[in-house]
């Protein structure tokens, strides 16, 4: 049976290259990268390596690049650590209505310890509005924490405009790139970003690994204890074999990224259209500010977990929602937030594409939403064509 | 046999077995999929996680929702203190650990103390045990929590932590005890629920797993707060998306670390029984920190020459592909002075002379006979150009 692919924005399988370069950390470098003999210099030197590798991708210096277990932590670290480090100075904090978890459930817990979180609601695109932006930071404004592109709609914000605001008010500003890093380029050189979270499993890398960028000078306070590794913000012995892959898997995304966007997105504009082919579908998000992979449709008259279940059976791999919700029942909040009713938000499919999809793959997938989501109209009550 | 290298340095970190290495490999390659997908991929990680909970529930003698992941020890210990003061502290402000514990747990408790909690540090014997009665005698009816390590990973004492765990709750029963075991899961023989366990922590990359995965055992009923907020992953304690390849490496090397757990052990309590005589034979004003040979474990002992600096004697092993350390790895570039060995009472000599050895079940016979003619020449070398009187 053929099998397809298309849950990209869950997690990535990893290249090759990668899965070489992390084999020697395992088996001869082994070293913990604090000891102070050749195993540990050595492991030492593969860590600085990676580090000049991320800084270098992001247009960063080494010494802003922090390791972490992952995109939820490196999230976790910029808001609490801001939070921690600030808290004297204002209890405000904005973010948007659409945000993954890892941001919204971190500012709902510090909203339940006396800080005050403003949630920016979002155009029917998903957009957030700067103007609004600017209209809500207070004299007591902390942080500002809106992500580069989401992870169901796939809708890209306009983080250069919101990024200035933020500097001309004097507030930090953070964003989780999980979804974007490796699939757009950046420059923090040039970027109004002063944080950035990124996930190395959602661009070929390994899981269990991820970095927080923080610009220098930008004071957050850490969430464990322990050791001084990573500037003293991020103890424990570095995942050597997971940071070596990271590197690698973000200089590799690196090359022609250009092309590789745009073939990803001739990819998803004939799976948009053809989708769209189909009675009673719509696209969620933005139509053209998207992701270059990212397609999410609401099918109605259908459920999506049906849907995604029959897809299954037909080798057909895609999500419902975020992979972090799907299983529970509520509808996805980043739906709501764009004015989806329930029915519609149930009824919603999201297919993410990577580099491995083709064409064809992309014309059985339509075959097979067509025929799946014919029978189960078909046993509908609601359903008139 | 020529003698390539002789790696002693297994606390710090281990290299991991083959076995582990292909599986991670096959898992990144093959079941690459996020486990809270729900499509098959999906649910290919999500039985890597469920087995591998299983294999570690099993060795420990407990459910496997009593076992979380987490991205290695220092998290562990870091949720477990930090989350279980936290979401308790309604019922006391006051907690107990001992002054020889890791950074990670210690600096853990700093922060608690900035957080208004109070802190008693036990001070241990000179051997380096912590005598039970000064635990329960520390204990207030305000004590929420009782954090002590296993064994130590400086000088290998090994705490009577059943013994103190039915002390401590004999006289207060609401006490929560936690136990890093960094160092000694898989090698000594763990069962929680009959050691009174509440919290447990472990790091894979000290059994021959990977680098980057940890366990924390939560004892049912045992409520904490995240350290970190997410997904509702691993039962909304610590989010993100699961690191299947390192966790399914975690399992496997804890498989295979404990199906030979008593003839490790008897290897490595050779294996050192073998070092230690010959080099204090050869060099008896040298000095075995904290306990007896007989007292501590296997693997771990720390070994003090007055006069010499252990770094120097470090980098003088490094000459013949000898590898040790000066102490704890986390503080080893710290240039402090162990604060392990400066509760034990040792003089500045002694502990500025101090060289840990840390053995695993793969180091071999041949590589302690290397080991140990080396270090008496190359200790026999230092101490005569520093003039010091043996």
């Amino acid at each position: 049976m053929k099998r397809i692919y298309l849950d990209h924005g869950a997690t990535t399988p990893m290249k090759e290259d990668v899965l070489e370069a992390m084999l020697p950390y395992l088996k001869e470098i082994h070293g913990n990268p604090s000891s102070v003999h050749s195993f540990g210099r050595e492991a030492r030197k593969a860590l600085d390596e990676a580090r000049e590798k991320v800084a270098t991708a992001l247009g960063a210096s080494p010494e802003e690049i922090i390791f972490t277990s992952g995109g939820s932590e490196s999230d976790n670290l910029a808001i609490q650590g801001v939070s921690n480090a600030l808290y004297t100075k204002g209890k405000h904090i904005i973010t948007s209505s659409i945000e993954h978890h890892a941001v919204m459930d971190t500012v709902n817990y510090l909203g339940q310890i006396c800080f005050d979180i403003t949630f920016l609601p979002v155009d029917e695109f998903g957009m957030v509005n700067p103007d609004e932006l600017a209209s809500e930071i207070r004299d007591d404004t902390i942080l500002v924490s809106i992500m580069t592109a989401n992870n169901e709609i796939g809708t890209i914000q306009p983080i250069e405009e919101i990024g200035n605001i933020c500097r001309e008010k004097g507030v930090y500003f953070h964003t989780d790139a999980v979804q974007a890093i490796g699939h757009m380029p950046f420059n923090l050189k040039e970027q109004p970003v002063d944080m950035l979270s990124l996930s190395a499993h959602k661009f070929y890398g390994p899981k269990g690994i991820g970095v927080l960028y923080k610009r220098k000078g930008i004071k957050i306070r850490q969430i464990f204890f322990g050791g001084s590794q990573e500037i003293k913000l991020r103890p424990g012995t570095e995942n050597l074999p997971g940071i070596v892959g990271l590197g690698r898997a973000i200089e590799l995304a690196a090359e022609d990224i250009e092309e590789k966007r745009e073939g990803l997105i001739l990819l998803r504009d004939r799976l948009i259209s053809k989708l769209l082919e189909i009675d009673s579908v719509k696209l969620n998000g933005h139509p053209v500010k998207r992701l270059p992979g990212n397609v999410n449709v609401s099918i109605l008259y259908v459920e999506g977990e049906s849907l995604l279940l029959g897809l299954d059976i037909k080798g057909v791999a895609v999500s419902s929602g975020s992979a972090c919700t799907s299983g529970s029942l509520d509808p996805s909040h980043v739906l709501m937030a764009i004015g989806l009713d329930h029915q519609t938000a149930h009824g919603s499919l999201r297919l993410t594409l990577g580099r491995d999809n083709t064409i064809e793959d992309i014309d059985y997938t339509v075959d097979v939403v067509k025929e799946i989501v014919e029978k189960l109209r078909k046993m509908s009550p609601v359903y008139k064509k | 046999m020529r003698i390539k290298e002789v790696y002693i340095d297994n606390s710090a970190t281990t290299r991991p077995y083959p076995e582990v290495i292909s599986e991670m490999s096959r898992v990144m390659d093959e079941e690459y999929g996020n486990p809270s997908s729900l499509h098959r991929r999906g649910s290919e990680g999500e039985r890597i996680l469920n087995t591998s909970r299983q294999v570690l529930a099993d060795i420990l003698g407990v459910k496997n929702n009593e076992v979380i992941f987490t991205s290695g020890g220092t998290e562990s210990n870091n949720l477990a203190i930090l989350g279980i003061a936290r979401r308790n502290r309604r019922r006391g402000n006051h907690l107990v650990t001992t002054a020889i514990e890791h950074s990670s747990v210690l600096q853990a408790f700093n922060q608690l103390e900035k957080e208004g909690f109070e802190v008693t540090y036990l001070v241990p014997e000179k051997n380096g045990v912590i005598d039970p009665q000064k635990a329960v005698e520390a204990l207030t009816s305000r004590t929420i929590l009782v954090s002590i390590m296993h064994v130590n990973n400086e000088i290998g004492s090994i705490q009577p932590i059943s013994r103190i765990s039915k002390m401590l709750k004999a006289k207060n029963p609401a006490v929560i005890f936690h136990v890093d075991a960094v160092q000694s899961f898989t090698k000594f023989s763990l069962s929680p629920q009959q050691q009174g366990i509440d919290l447990l922590s472990m790091s894979a990359h000290k059994f021959h797993g990977p680098k980057g995965v940890g366990t924390l055992y939560i004892k049912d009923g045992i409520h904490l707060e995240p350290l970190n907020w997410g997904g509702g992953h691993e039962k909304g304690l610590r989010p993100g998306t699961e690191n299947t390849p390192g966790i399914a490496g975690m399992a496997l090397a804890a498989k295979i670390s404990t199906a030979d757990r008593r003839e490790n052990m008897e290897k490595m309590n050779s294996l050192k029984e073998k070092l230690i005589s010959s080099i204090l034979t050869e060099h008896p004003w040298a000095q075995l920190n904290g306990p007896l040979e007989e007292e501590g474990a296997p693997h771990i002992f720390n070994i003090s020459f007055p006069g010499l600096k252990g770094e120097i004697i470090l980098h003088a092993l490094e000459e013949y592909f000898i590898y040790v350390s000066t102490g704890s790895s986390c503080h080893s570039s710290a240039k402090e002075p162990s604060h392990v060995l400066r509760a034990l009472g040792l003089n500045e000599e002694a502990t500025e002379g101090a060289i840990r050895f840390s053995l695993s079940h793969l180091n071999t016979e041949e590589e302690m006979d290397y080991a140990a003619s080396k270090i008496n020449s190359v200790i026999a070398e230092l101490a005569n150009f520093h003039k010091i009187t043996t």
